[in-house]
């Protein structure tokens, strides 16, 4: 994932004050990994790579630990994020279907984030609606009974809403431009 | 039976011209792995098979390395390795010289799943580096080549990523080895047992 602009300097800010909060001994790695997480929202390459030499480990056993556990993401999350529900009911009732559906649409795998980081896809246990599956759960809002048509509607949505908004920043640029 | 103090059972026994299959230990690692779960013996007076490469040797030990409980247990870990290794040797660059084969040849284990089904990662073959490749398909996530890059060579260059099914070896951000810092020293294709890490013919 391409950082964004100014993205680089906040990542070594950031990484740089969590290093200081904690001993700079191997143990301390989950910790560390966690705290830089909860800022940046994510594990950038950059931050692993910053810690790797704080601890003097190898950049390697950083990235190991960082996609062995469920609870660090790699990537960032999107603006919208995605979560569909793989626990035992919304499986038999296609849970999988709608995933791939949705990473057909959005050109990524699960887990990961669009380039424009507008929407990030993961997949996610038992969201304890079981009656509703498959479900999907749309930043807070759940969709109930989702089918591959509907994970369109969901994306239209969205679609129709940023430009709608966009329409109103429109005007606004224009008259700037006409100073 | 002599043997120096605090040594691995593992290693007193092989020196010893007994052999127990092994696929993860390493002489040399301080502490093992004990992750390819095939060096199984029985010791009298230990309720429950345990693994040789982890248990350090004792005066008047009494060990059985084939009993009918220490066959069961590495015949299905051997046949759980093979349910996730490609099995077709005859393309295989350690073919002869693999560990898989000598553990099936001694064991009298065969090199075919009976009761699993084969579940091979698709992952592709990793050809960037000049001398040598890396086959995950292959692979039998027994480690030998992460700690000796990380010990004996000491580059750090490949590790442990993901987990479960998805486990396998690779460098930092899964990129291939030749974009990532391995010196293609070569010193983990050399301990590698199978076929997952081999030289390229010339």
């Amino acid at each position: 994932m391409d950082l964004q602009d100014g993205e680089a300097e906040v990542i070594r800010a950031e990484v740089d004050g969590v290093l200081q909060r904690h001993g700079l001994e191997r143990e301390n790695l989950i910790p560390i990994l966690q705290d830089v997480q909860s800022r940046l929202g994510y594990l950038p390459k950059e931050a692993m790579q910053q810690i790797s030499e704080a601890l003097k480990i190898p950049e390697v056993d950083v990235y190991s630990v960082g996609t062995f556990y469920n609870q660090f993401r790699l990537n960032p999350p999107g603006k919208h994020q995605i979560k569909v529900c793989m626990g035992t009911a919304c499986h038999m009732m296609g849970g999988h279907i709608i995933l791939e559906s949705f990473e057909r649409r959005l050109e990524i795998k699960e887990g990961e984030t669009t380039p424009d980081r507008e929407f990030s896809l993961e997949r996610v246990a038992c969201v304890g609606c079981c009656a509703l599956a498959p479900v999907v759960v749309v930043d807070e809002k759940v969709e109930a009974k989702v089918s591959p048509i509907r994970v369109d509607g969901i994306l239209l949505a969205f679609e129709i809403e940023s430009k709608k908004s966009g329409e109103i920043e429109k005007p606004v640029e224009e008259e700037g431009r006409m100073q | 039976m002599r043997a120096p103090e605090g040594e691995k059972l593992l290693w007193v026994a092989l020196d010893n011209g007994i052999y127990i299959p092994h696929l993860c230990g390493l002489r040399e690692a301080e502490r093992p792995a004990a992750s390819c779960r095939l060096c199984f013996v029985e010791v009298e007076g230990l309720p429950n098979p345990v693994t040789a490469c982890t248990l350090p040797v004792s005066e008047g030990m009494l060990v059985h390395t084939r009993t009918p409980r220490v066959d069961r247990l590495v015949r299905t870990g051997f046949e759980l390795l093979l349910s996730n290794h490609r099995l077709r040797c005859g393309k295989c660059e350690k073919n002869k010289n693999c560990e898989l084969q000598k553990i099936a040849r001694e064991r009298g284990l065969k090199l075919r799943l009976s009761r699993l089904r084969p579940l091979i990662s698709e992952v592709p073959v990793d050809e960037s580096p000049k001398t040598f490749k890396y086959d995950p398909g292959r692979c039998v996530l027994c480690g030998r080549c992460v700690w000796v890059d990380h010990h004996q060579a000491k580059v750090g260059a490949i590790g442990f990523i993901r987990r479960g099914i998805s486990r396998k070896i690779a460098a930092f951000g899964d990129v291939p080895l030749a974009e990532s810092r391995c010196t293609e020293c070569g010193e983990c294709v050399k301990v590698c047992p199978v076929g997952a890490l081999a030289f390229k013919e010339k």
